[in-house]
């Protein structure tokens, strides 16, 4: 850290994460932001890659806007732990003194990053949706939810100081690869220090999603509270099949147990962004926006006619689903019998 | 953790805006980049933060031993105290200071870090996933790593078995055990399900009792570490987003024909 002066150093760093041997989405929304930053910082952007498939993901990184790949190619390294990754991006940071380290808002960024950031006496903001440069004073600016999604905080970053930051999922646009970028690859092949490894997994219990990822959704119905219980929610599943879609919810059908936590959409869920988002019996409060708002289309079904949502929608009809959604099922089946 | 199992047990609590306040009540000093809480509308234990004195009292009532709770702050302290206190905790500590004012979140990690110090022995330090204003979720890790214990966030189970903790926690693609040795530090998340509501007795306990306030000094906390010329990160705006969209209400004769319209539209901008 002390090595060499940060201020100086305008490197960025990305963490990257895979998905079942590819380049995570949100990985590919970081160069999007990376590559924009490192544009007018006049940095570099580096990578760090995590397991024994990594290599083979190195191309497609400096493809995607990296100058270097770091990859952590001990098996050790396959599946996430905290103590081990942490380690490692400590050591990672300490050696490069990156000006700004990005992360996922995801299970390893919410992870690592605080605990990086308090090894390294590092500055943090987490869940960014907007990362900046304030060329004028030299320093980054993150936008982020808070209050629950009721308002938005700009945080400056400390000159002189790594900077590292979480980023939320699909607030920044995919980079896209461009055939023929140099750079390069360098592997870092030892294990983890063992002593580190106080956490034992002992057991994954993996949730296998039927069909469409809720994230990956071109279309949406979800359903809130004003849907009753589980029955409404296998109106909606027809509505949805009928219309290609995937079906979620917001917190309470979520809390009240009518369906499962990873069909909740918000602050404290899945951050969507479908072509067609479709709210029914959904009042709109601020942390199910926050996960909802960057939807290309909102449609809102409430009988109440001063329900949140409408005010965030494109379309709206003010019934009650119970009365309206059969009919849209009908009409449906009968326009694709 | 004595041969029986009793666990010491040390809960983080914060006192918040209640995240529950509509939108319409919710409004910001554009100024001072501050929140404008409604008049005479008391603040509230963060949710989470109920969630981990409940994973706490859980643990307590299976294996025996204490449970022990930190706040910081200037307002409504005692309140979210006396809560913990009347779902069934011991005892509880209140961290004061002017110079506590403005703390980032590692200015906050600092001064709990250093009251569990003057505490001293502990099993499990329990803390809630995320604050429910600020919503970063970092107090809790930075903590684990100032204390050198290790760290699990956003449990939904805690168990103990041969000395060890048994720490399920959510991923998002199903869930995780892990094996912690002891002493750790958990974060709670609302997956563990619903905290106790406060009854009758515990109420008239916590009527009654008194909370020892603790300044940086009694602490040991580091003036360079805490306040607001700690913090790192500093809030140059605070504001309330505007998503307004203009919305097409759609109006047909009787429900057949709102229906027939609506799905007409909603196949047009269909992907």
């Amino acid at each position: 850290m002390r090595g060499k002066s940060m201020a100086e150093n305008k490197t960025i760093l990305v963490i990257g994460e895979t998905e079942k041997g590819r380049t995570a989405s949100i990985t590919r929304e970081l160069f999007g932001g990376a590559r924009a930053l490192a544009d007018q910082t006049g940095g570099d952007v580096q990578l760090l890659l995590f397991g024994e498939a990594a290599a083979a993901l190195a191309p497609e990184g400096i493809a995607l806007g990296a100058d270097k790949v770091y990859v952590a190619s001990h098996a050790a390294y396959n599946e996430f732990s905290s103590d081990a990754y942490t380690a490692l991006v400590s050591d990672v940071c300490s050696k490069i003194t990156p000006a700004l380290c990005l992360l996922g808002q995801t299970d390893l960024g919410r992870d690592v990053a605080p605990r990086v950031a308090a090894r390294l006496g590092a500055s943090l903001s987490m869940d960014c949706i907007e990362v900046n440069f304030d060329a004028e004073n030299g320093r980054f600016l993150q936008t982020r939810p808070a209050f629950g999604g009721k308002a938005l905080a700009v945080m400056a970053s400390s000159k002189g100081r790594l900077q590292i930051n979480t980023v939320r999922a699909k607030s920044m646009p995919s980079a896209v690869p461009q055939d023929g970028r140099k750079g390069e690859t360098i592997t870092l092949a030892e294990a983890p220090d063992a002593s580190v490894i106080k956490v034992k997994l002992i057991e994954a219990k993996k949730l296998e999603t039927e069909g469409v990822k809720l994230e990956d959704a071109k279309v949406i119905v979800a359903g809130g509270g004003g849907l009753g219980g589980p029955a409404g929610f296998d109106m909606i599943k027809q509505l949805a099949d009928l219309l290609g879609g995937v079906v979620g919810a917001t917190r309470v059908p979520v809390d009240e147990n009518w369906v499962p936590l990873s069909m909740e959409i918000g602050q404290t869920g899945k951050i969507v962004s479908p072509e067609l988002y479709i709210a029914i019996g959904i009042s709109g409060a601020a942390q199910h926006i926050t996960g909802c708002i960057n939807s290309k289309k909102i449609v809102t079904i409430n009988r109440d006619p001063d329900a949140n949502m409408f005010k965030i929608s494109d379309l709206g009809l003010v019934a009650d689903y119970k009365t309206v959604v059969p009919l849209l099922i009908e009409k449906l089946k009968a326009m694709n019998p | 953790m004595d041969k029986g199992g009793k666990m010491e047990i040390i809960v983080c609590i914060k006192p918040i805006l209640d995240p529950e306040l509509p939108p319409a009540k919710f409004a910001v000093d554009g100024k001072k980049n501050q929140v404008i809480p409604p008049e005479g509308m008391p603040f509230v234990m963060s949710p989470y933060d109920t969630l981990a004195v409940e994973a706490a009292l859980r643990l307590k009532e299976a294996k025996g031993g204490k449970v022990t709770v930190l706040t910081l702050g200037t307002k409504f302290t005692e309140d979210v105290m006396r809560k913990a206190i009347a779902m069934g905790a011991d005892e509880g500590f209140i961290l004061s200071d002017p110079a506590f004012e403005g703390s980032d979140g590692f200015a906050t990690a600092h001064i709990l870090t250093q009251a569990v110090k003057k505490i001293g022995t502990f099993d499990l330090i329990l803390c809630g996933r995320q604050a429910a204003d600020w919503d970063a979720g970092i107090v809790g890790s930075v903590m684990a790593e100032y204390l050198g214990i290790p760290v699990v966030i956003r449990a939904k189970s805690i168990d103990v078995q041969d000395g060890k903790l048994k720490v399920e926690r959510v991923v998002a693609n199903g869930s995780e055990v892990f094996e912690v040795p002891i002493p750790a530090l958990v974060t709670m998340s609302s997956e563990m399900g619903q905290a106790r509501i406060p009854a009758g007795r515990g109420i008239i306990i916590a009527a009654k009792k008194q909370f020892p306030k603790w300044g940086a000094a009694d602490v040991g906390a580091e003036a360079s570490k805490t306040g607001s010329a700690s913090v790192r990160n500093s809030l140059v705006k605070l504001f309330i987003p505007s998503y307004q969209r203009t919305c097409e209400i759609v109006n047909g004769k009787d429900p057949a024909e709102a229906a027939a319209m609506l799905v007409e539209k909603i196949l047009a901008i269909k992907p």
